[in-house]
C-alpha cells in the first residue's frame, strides 16, 4: 500500500476498530476506483499527512470525537446522533430538475445521486450542498450556467462521478479522466502582445488560487476564511519593487479608502447574483474579506470573494504582454512566499489549478480587453467569428451584462485544456483580427471568417 | 441543512475566538445575548437531526440589523433547537417577548366564544380583518434544516390533511403545477406567496429548492388559507373584507382545530410544549404564532406625535400593507398584536379588537378636529 495508508494504519492503532473499519472502507473505495494513468491519489493524502499546514491530518478524515461512528453509513454522518435524522431513499430526495436548464441539471441522473448522496469529502462537504445552487437556479438568459460547486479540493474526487460530466460539458469534450492539463506562466513566449491602441482601451488578465487545506467559499468556516486572509495578506505583504502594495479589509476600510477604491473600479460589493448566494458564498460578509492592490494600481487581488482568491493584472491601453508579464510575475512570487510558510496552491495534472466553480478549473484564466468595434458590432458575422477565434463578448460591466455603445470585453471562452500562454496568446492573435476587420470595413473592403482554432491537441 | 455549517466537526479544529463571529457592527436580538463564552459552551453540540449552534444563527451574522425593527437573529432547525441551545434561545425569547421567563407557562385558547364583541369594527375605517398562525409537524425538521424528502412528505400530509368540508371546504395549488390562469388568480386576490427576498430569510437556508413542495391551500369562499413550506411548515390564515374580526377569528379556530384532528388521524400531531405553545421556526412566532390584524385608515392619527406610543400601550404594532418589510401606503395601516408567547389566542385578539375600536375612536375625533387626550390609553 501506499506511504499514506501506511501512515493510515499507524495512526488507527490509536482509535477503536469501528472506526479503524470504517476509515479502511474509506480507503479501500479510494484505492480501487478506476483513476487515470498519472493522477496520483496518494499525493492528495500525503499532503494531509506532510504538509505543516494541516493541523490535523488524521481526524479530518475520520474526524473527532463520536463523528467517525456510522462515517459512511448514513446520510447525515455528521454525528453519531445524526442517525436519528429522518430517512428517506434517494429517490424521494432527487431534486426536481424538468423545468433547470444548467450543466449539473443535463448531468446529474437519479442513478448517479443515489450513488452519490451519502458520501462527503473529509470535510464534510454533501452532494446536495454541491448542487444546491444549481437546483436554486433554473436557468440564466444569457449563459448555461454550471449549477454546482466544490466546497473543497477533495469535492472533485469523491464527487467525480458528477463532476467529471459536468465538467466535459462546460470545457468542450476535456475529459478529467483521460487527459491531462498544461501549465504554463512563462510571458516571454507572447508574440504581438501590443494592440492598437485606437482601439484597444484596457487591458486585463485575471484568475483565482485556492490555498491547499482549506475549505473554499460555499463550505469554509469563518475561522478557515480568516485564515486564507490571513495566509495571503502575508505573503502579499512580501512583493517588492513594482508589486509592492497594501491590503484594505472590507470591515476596517476608512470611507476613505473605500470611496477611492470605488473610483478606481476596485471596490467588490457582497454578491447579489443569486448563482452565488444560494452556494453560500456570502456567509458572514464581510468578514475576512478584502482587497489587496500594489501601489501603481495594476496588480490587484480579491480575498474571499467567488474564490480563496482572484488576482487581478491590468492597465489602461494595449500593452497585453506587459500586463501578462506581471501577472505571471506576480502570480509566482505570491507562490513562492506562501510555500516559505509551508503552503501551497491546491493543483493538480488533471484539473489544473482548483478553484470553487468548475468553470474556472485549468488555468482560471480570462484575458481580455476593452475594444471599440463600432462597425464590427453591426455585421452579423460578428458572433462566427467570434465561435472560431475562441473568444466571448460581455458587456463592460463583466460577466452579466450587455455591451453600452459599440465597446466591448473580449476574452478567452476556454479555461481547462490549454494553458495560460496558449489562452492569452489566442486572445492576443483573435483581437488582432477583430482590429483589423474594424479596419477593413473602416476603408469599404470586406471581411472573412476565420478559420476554426483547434480544440485539444 | 444550511451550507458550510452541517460538518461541525472540522471547525472544532479551530479555537471559539477564532471562530466567534464578528458582531460590532451588528443590532439584533442573537448579536446581544451570544458571548465568546456562550458560544464556546455551545459551538460542539448538535441536534439528533444535526442542527448547529453556527447553522442557528448564520441568518444574524449575515443580516446586522433591520431598518424597521430590531429581528431575531436566529431561527430553529427542528424542536429540540429550543431546549438544546437553550441558553442562548432563553434570553432572546426573554428579551422578545417582553420578559417570559424560561420557567413560565402558556396559555393556548382557541375558543371563539371567550371573545367579547369584535363583530362590529367601523367598515369605513376597517378595511381588512385577518388572523395568522403558524403549525410545525412534529418529528420534521423546519424550514432552515429540512431535506426536499421531509419537505415533501410535509406536503403530502398537508394536502391529505386538508380534506375539509362545508365553509372549509377547498384546494391545493403546489406552486410548481399551477398553470398561469391559477396564478394569475392567485395573485390578484393577494394569495400568492413568492419566493422570499427578504435577506433575513435567504440567509437561514428556508428558500432552498424553491418551488417544490411549496404550495397554498384555500377554501373556496377564499376565506381559509394555508401556505405550505414558505416560512413555517404551515401558515394558517383567516382573513375577509370589512370589519368582523369576530367571524374570521371564529373561522380561524374551527379551521385550526379540524386541521389538527386531522393530522392525527394519520398519526402525526403539531409542535407544542407547556412552556412555548406552539414551535415555529422563528423564536419570534413561538406561543401562539398568532398575528391578528386589520387594515386600517388612519390618517390623521398616524401623523399624531403620539401614534407610536398609544399603540405601544395598547400592545400593538404597525406595518405597511405590504407585510413585515414595507411602510404605510396613503395613511392605511396593518395595525396588529406585537405579543406572541406569553398570551393566549383569545386575548391577543381582544387586545386587537379593543386596541382598532379605540384607535378608530380616536381618528374620528381628530377628523373633526378635536383633542384625543381624554382617550389615551393606559399600558395594558
Amino acid at each position: 500500500m501506499s506511504r499514506s495508508c501506511c501512515i493510515s494504519l499507524y495512526h488507527l492503532s490509536f482509535i477503536n476498530s469501528e472506526r479503524a473499519f470504517v476509515l479502511l472502507c474509506f480507503l479501500n473505495h479510494r484505492l480501487s476506483s478506476p483513476r487515470p494513468p498519472g493522477y496520483n491519489m496518494a499525493s492528495t493524502f500525503a499532503r494531509v499527512f506532510s504538509s505543516r499546514a494541516r493541523r490535523v491530518g488524521i481526524l479530518s478524515l475520520v474526524g473527532a470525537g463520536s463523528l467517525a461512528t456510522g462515517f459512511f453509513f448514513n446520510r447525515d454522518y455528521v454525528g453519531a446522533a445524526s442517525q436519528q435524522r429522518k430517512l428517506y431513499p434517494p429517490s424521494a430526495e432527487y431534486p426536481d430538475l424538468r423545468k433547470h436548464n444548467n450543466c449539473m441539471a443535463s448531468q446529474l441522473t437519479p442513478a448517479i445521486y443515489a450513488r452519490l448522496c451519502d458520501k462527503a469529502t473529509p470535510n464534510g462537504f454533501t452532494l446536495d450542498q454541491a448542487i444546491q445552487t444549481g437546483v436554486d437556479n433554473p436557468g440564466h438568459p444569457f449563459i448555461k450556467t454550471v449549477g454546482m460547486v466544490a466546497g473543497d479540493e477533495e469535492s472533485y474526487e469523491v464527487f467525480a462521478e458528477i463532476f467529471d460530466p459536468v465538467i466535459k460539458e462546460r470545457h468542450n469534450g476535456y475529459d478529467p479522466q483521460t487527459m491531462t492539463h498544461p501549465t504554463d506562466l512563462d510571458a516571454s513566449k507572447i508574440r504581438s502582445g501590443q494592440f492598437d491602441e485606437r482601439y484597444v482601451l484596457s487591458s486585463r488578465v485575471r484568475t483565482g488560487r485556492s490555498i491547499r487545506g482549506l475549505s473554499l467559499p460555499p463550505a469554509c468556516t469563518r475561522a478557515e476564511r480568516r485564515e486564507v486572509e490571513r495566509v495571503v495578506v502575508d505573503a502579499l505583504n512580501g512583493l517588492q519593487g513594482d508589486l509592492k502594495g497594501r491590503y484594505y479589509s472590507l470591515t476596517q476600510m476608512t470611507e476613505q479608502e473605500q470611496q477611492q477604491l470605488i473610483d478606481d473600479h476596485f471596490l467588490f460589493d457582497k454578491p447579489v447574483s443569486p448563482l452565488l448566494t444560494c452556494a453560500g458564498m456570502a456567509r458572514d460578509w464581510p468578514d475576512a474579506r478584502g482587497i489587496w492592490h500594489n501601489d501603481q494600481k495594476t496588480f490587484l487581488i480579491w480575498i474571499n470573494e467567488e474564490d480563496h482568491t482572484r488576482v487581478i493584472s491590468m492597465e489602461k491601453g494595449g500593452n497585453m504582454k506587459r500586463v501578462f508579464e506581471r501577472f505571471c510575475k506576480g502570480l509566482q512570487e505570491v507562490e513562492r512566499l506562501i510555500q516559505e510558510k509551508g503552503w501551497e496552491f491546491m493543483w493538480n495534472e488533471r484539473l489544473g489549478y482548483i478553484l470553487t466553480c468548475p468553470s474556472n478549473l485549468g488555468t482560471g484564466l480570462r484575458a481580455g480587453v476593452h475594444v471599440k468595434l463600432p462597425r464590427l458590432s453591426k455585421d452579423a458575422r460578428l458572433q462566427k467569428i467570434l465561435n472560431n477565434l475562441r473568444l466571448q463578448k460581455r458587456g463592460t460591466g463583466g460577466v452579466d451584462t450587455a455591451a453600452v455603445g459599440s465597446t466591448f470585453d473580449i476574452s478567452n471562452l476556454d479555461r481547462l485544456g490549454k494553458s495560460e500562454v496558449e489562452l492569452v496568446q489566442i486572445v492576443v492573435d483573435g483581437v488582432n483580427y477583430l482590429i483589423d476587420c474594424e479596419k477593413r470595413l473602416e476603408k469599404g473592403q470586406d471581411i472573412r471568417i476565420p478559420p476554426p482554432i483547434s480544440q485539444f491537441k | 441543512m444550511p451550507f458550510g455549517n452541517t460538518h461541525n466537526q472540522l471547525k472544532m479544529k479551530y479555537s471559539a475566538a477564532q471562530e466567534f463571529p464578528d458582531l460590532s457592527k451588528h443590532n439584533n436580538h442573537m448579536a446581544k445575548v451570544l458571548t465568546m463564552e456562550m458560544y464556546e459552551r455551545l459551538r460542539d453540540k448538535q441536534t439528533p437531526s444535526g442542527f448547529t449552534l453556527d447553522d442557528v444563527i448564520q441568518t444574524g451574522v449575515d443580516n446586522p440589523g433591520h431598518p424597521f425593527i430590531m429581528t431575531v437573529g436566529c431561527v430553529a432547525g427542528d424542536e429540540e433547537s429550543y431546549e438544546l441551545f437553550k441558553d442562548l434561545l432563553d434570553p432572546i425569547i426573554k428579551d422578545r417577548h417582553g420578559g417570559y421567563k424560561p420557567t413560565d407557562k402558556h396559555k393556548t385558547d382557541l375558543n371563539p366564544d371567550h371573545l367579547k364583541g369584535g363583530d362590529d369594527l367601523d367598515p369605513n375605517y376597517v378595511l381588512s380583518s385577518r388572523v395568522r398562525t403558524g403549525r410545525s409537524i412534529r418529528g420534521f425538521c423546519l424550514p432552515p434544516h429540512c431535506s426536499r424528502g421531509e419537505r415533501r412528505t410535509i406536503e403530502k400530509l398537508s394536502i391529505d390533511g386538508n380534506s375539509l368540508d362545508g365553509d372549509l371546504k377547498g384546494k391545493y395549488y403546489a406552486l410548481k403545477n399551477m398553470t398561469e390562469e391559477e396564478q394569475q388568480r392567485l395573485i390578484d386576490d393577494h394569495f400568492l406567496f413568492d419566493k422570499p427576498v427578504s435577506p433575513l430569510l435567504l440567509a437561514s437556508g428556508m428558500a432552498r429548492d424553491w418551488p417544490d413542495a411549496r404550495g397554498i391551500w384555500h377554501n373556496d369562499s377564499k376565506t381559509f388559507l394555508v401556505w405550505v413550506n414558505e416560512e413555517d411548515h404551515l401558515r394558517v390564515i383567516s382573513m375577509q373584507k370589512g370589519g368582523n374580526m369576530k367571524e374570521v377569528f371564529t373561522r380561524f379556530c374551527t379551521g385550526l382545530t379540524k386541521i389538527e384532528a386531522l393530522f392525527k388521524q394519520k398519526g402525526h400531531e403539531f409542535m407544542w410544549n407547556e412552556h412555548l405553545g406552539y414551535v415555529l421556526t422563528c423564536p419570534s412566532n413561538l406561543g401562539t404564532g398568532l398575528r391578528g390584524g386589520v387594515h386600517v385608515k388612519l390618517p390623521n392619527l398616524s401623523k399624531h406625535e403620539k401614534f407610536g406610543d398609544i399603540l405601544k400601550k395598547l400592545r400593538l404594532q404597525k406595518r405597511g400593507t405590504g407585510g413585515v418589510d414595507t411602510a404605510a401606503v396613503g395613511g392605511v395601516f396593518d395595525v396588529s398584536n406585537a405579543d406572541r408567547l406569553g398570551f393566549s389566542e383569545v386575548e391577543l385578539v381582544q387586545m386587537v379588537i379593543d386596541g382598532v375600536k379605540l384607535l378608530v375612536e380616536m381618528e374620528k375625533k381628530l377628523e373633526k378636529g378635536q383633542p384625543i387626550d381624554d382617550l389615551m390609553p393606559s399600558q395594558k
